[in-house]
């Protein structure tokens, strides 16, 4: 183990910068956010990751933002446990049915301020699963979104950009 | 006369309805589905899929010793067809999905309460010849009685990032009594959405039916349809598709090795882990355009190639993989608290992984020596030269080795393909005729059994898909007994089993 941790000492860091891009979609969403409600924030969300009845694709990516290469925390971006310590609602899936009643609950147990991001295809619309005896069609069909991150899955880089979209101020 | 022990005599002797692929399907009557469900209940043949229609239901039986698959049809002239969970309870899950979704029931089944139904929907029994209205019945969990045990409700929203389902314990102080799992929250309609959808768009369902294994299941489902057409693929089109089921295989490998390590509070094997799978993920995304490689294989080939350079990108991925991974085994090895938390924990007896049919490294480390791409050489793996590893300790410890092991053989696997890939198309175009198939094929977590029937014009008439997990899930429950709360989460991390893929 030693070896491992003293090479990973001398190892420049695989963590990479992320790069911008214009997305107008993200940003007009962002600009839409309350700056009141930014100042409150600073620079620093809890985010509690809700499946509501996702394939698990978007999971496996929301996953890989805690690797060494995103390295999520270093924005000042967590996940947590409970909803009562999350300023966030990642919510993945289509929202079955059978997931409605425990996503309200989740919502009602996170402290206001509190925003609800829809991340991936399904969870906007419903994707290939509208349509379904099964789903409710979309997040906004329960609760209110405040940002949706498009992608099956969406890649790693457009849930960061996603997220930090929340934390800067809008030029 | 005693009916024979073989599978491909017991569907001999009774009329074929022709075309499943390779694979036969017959329709029976009630005494030879009895005499079905006693040679799954002495074990000569494991139960492969059970699955509803309007009015009939299918078992799928796996002869092992003759790696033989056939299909029976039992029609289901008053509603209802003889228990199998009555005599084999493997089938129990099963049974209660197929009375939620058809409203065909299991006569004598010992356990009668919804499973995939949770009172939720508009309608009740969505995919019978006409939906009837909403029944809800309240859900009782089983009980254990006893001096100061208490219940532990856990779900259906995880502490972390994982999928949807509930778990009951009981529990006598730290030691978990009984534990029950109650699914279905990801439910969403696949096998209605199926029906008289194109096959691009059931390519894509299949797709999504667990994110995780996407490869796995758009193979699966393209060689169903290609079957049920009887059309044959490009050659090199097998080949991509074994070369991405087996990038898939390590990615998912990785990220469970990691992981099972993370929930017994083993970070740094987490990390180091997590950046090999994000290296086969880009390589994937270099290679195939997306990430996971969703989409990339549809009915009559694949949608990309790999050109030289790609070629030379998954080679350097081998090479980095080579360089790293045998410093995290041996981490892994020798590391005592690690080992501690591992070792004899959440043992699964090789009689119930038998009994069950369990695939994938949950079966292989519990001694049943089974994987698809052995046992039915689908190409290219007749071609390829592998090894499938199977220990028989059954524990946590047993599964993390099955899957190093085999993250090896996805290694030599790839070497193989890109050494001998034959050059040629890579995608053929499907008639749009009527026909049935299937197909199984081995996915990172077992196997996964698709089963098609296309109308006329070419659309889907019926789609079943039955993922690994249905006869994993149930041995999980009986691995925690005994074990201490605390050790559920690397238990479960270990089994890792599907959620979506389980709940459809």
């Amino acid at each position: 183990m030693r070896k491992l941790l003293l090479q990973s000492l001398i190892r420049a860091p695989l963590t990479e910068i992320l790069t911008k891009v214009d997305d107008a979609e993200i940003a007009d969403l962002a600009s839409k956010l309350d700056v009141a409600s930014r100042r409150r924030l600073g620079r620093s969300l809890s985010i509690r990751e809700v499946d509501a009845g996702s394939c698990n694709g978007c999971e496996l990516e929301i996953h890989a933002l805690n690797n060494a290469f995103y390295d999520l925390e270093r924005f000042g971006l967590k996940f947590v446990a409970s909803p009562r310590h999350a300023d966030v609602l990642f919510v993945t899936g289509p929202v079955t049915k059978n997931m409605c009643q425990a996503l309200e609950r989740t919502y009602s147990a996170t402290p206001s301020p509190k925003w609800v991001v829809a991340v991936g295809d399904c969870a906007i619309d419903g994707g290939l699963f509208a349509g379904s005896y099964a789903v409710s069609g979309g997040v906004a069909e329960v609760l209110p979104v405040n940002l949706y991150i498009r992608g099956c899955p969406p890649r790693p880089q457009d849930l960061l950009r996603g997220l930090l979209a929340l934390l800067e101020t809008p030029t | 006369m005693a009916e024979p022990h073989k599978l491909a005599e017991f569907i001999a002797t009774r009329s074929s309805t022709g075309g499943h692929g390779r694979y036969p399907r017959v329709e029976i009557d009630v005494s030879s589905w009895q005499i079905a469900i006693g040679q799954l209940e002495s074990q000569n043949w494991i139960l492969f899929g059970l699955w509803g229609e309007r009015d009939s239901v299918n078992m799928a039986l796996l002869d092992e010793s003759a790696s033989d698959v056939a299909i029976v049809t039992l029609p289901c002239v008053e509603g209802s067809f003889p228990s199998v969970a009555k005599r084999h309870s493997p089938a129990s899950r099963l049974e209660r999905a197929i009375r939620d979704l058809f409203g065909l029931e299991a006569e004598g089944a010992p356990d009668v309460r919804p499973w995939l139904d949770h009172g939720c929907w508009d309608v009740s029994q969505p995919l019978r010849k006409a939906g009837i209205e909403k029944i809800v019945q309240p859900y009782r969990f089983l009980s254990a009685e006893g001096e100061s045990l208490h219940q532990i409700a856990v779900g259906p929203i995880h502490a972390g990032i994982i999928e949807p389902g509930h778990f009951r314990f009981h529990a006598n102080g730290e030691t978990i009594v009984r534990l029950e799992a109650r699914l279905g929250y990801a439910h969403k309609g696949t096998e209605s959405l199926m029906r008289g959808s194109s096959l691009e768009r059931g390519a894509k369902l299949a797709g999504r039916v667990s994110g995780d294994s996407t490869v796995a299941y758009a193979a699966a489902f393209a060689r169903a349809t290609e079957a049920a057409n009887a059309v044959d693929v490009p050659v090199r089109a097998h080949w991509l598709r074994a070369l991405m089921a087996e990038l898939e295989r390590l990615a998912n490998h990785f990220g469970d090795i990691g992981a099972i390590c993370n929930d017994a509070s083993f970070s740094l094997m987490h990390a180091h882990c997590s950046v090999l799978r994000e290296r086969v993920l880009r390589a994937a995304d270099f290679c195939f355009g997306h990430r996971l490689m969703r989409d990339c294989i549809v009915p009559g080939g694949v949608s990309s190639d790999v050109d030289a350079t790609r070629v030379g990108m998954l080679r350097a991925l081998l090479a980095e993989i080579g360089r790293q991974f045998p410093a995290l085994i041996e981490l892994y090895d020798n590391t005592a608290s690690l080992q501690d938390r591992t070792v004899s924990t959440g043992i699964l007896k090789p009689e119930l992984a038998r009994q069950f049919g369990a695939g994938g490294f949950v079966g292989r480390a519990s001694g049943r020596n089974f994987d698809a791409r052995k046992a039915f050489a689908y190409p290219p793996y007749d071609q390829l030269s592998f090894e499938v590893p199977v220990l028989s300790e059954g524990d946590v410890n047993a599964r993390v080795w099955i899957r190093i092991r085999e993250v090896q053989q996805s290694v030599s696997l790839i070497e193989q393909i890109l050494a001998q890939m034959p050059a040629g198309p890579i995608r053929s175009q499907l008639p749009n005729a009527s026909g049935e198939g299937l197909a199984i094929v081995e996915g990172f977590r077992g196997d996964i059994l698709v089963s098609v029937r296309l109308a006329e014009d070419g659309t889907i008439e019926r789609c079943h898909l039955r993922d690994p997990s249905w006869f994993q899930w149930p041995l999980l429950e009986a691995v925690i007994e005994g074990n201490i709360v605390a050790d559920f989460p690397l238990c479960n991390k270990s089994f890792n089993c599907s959620y979506s893929g389980h709940d459809l």
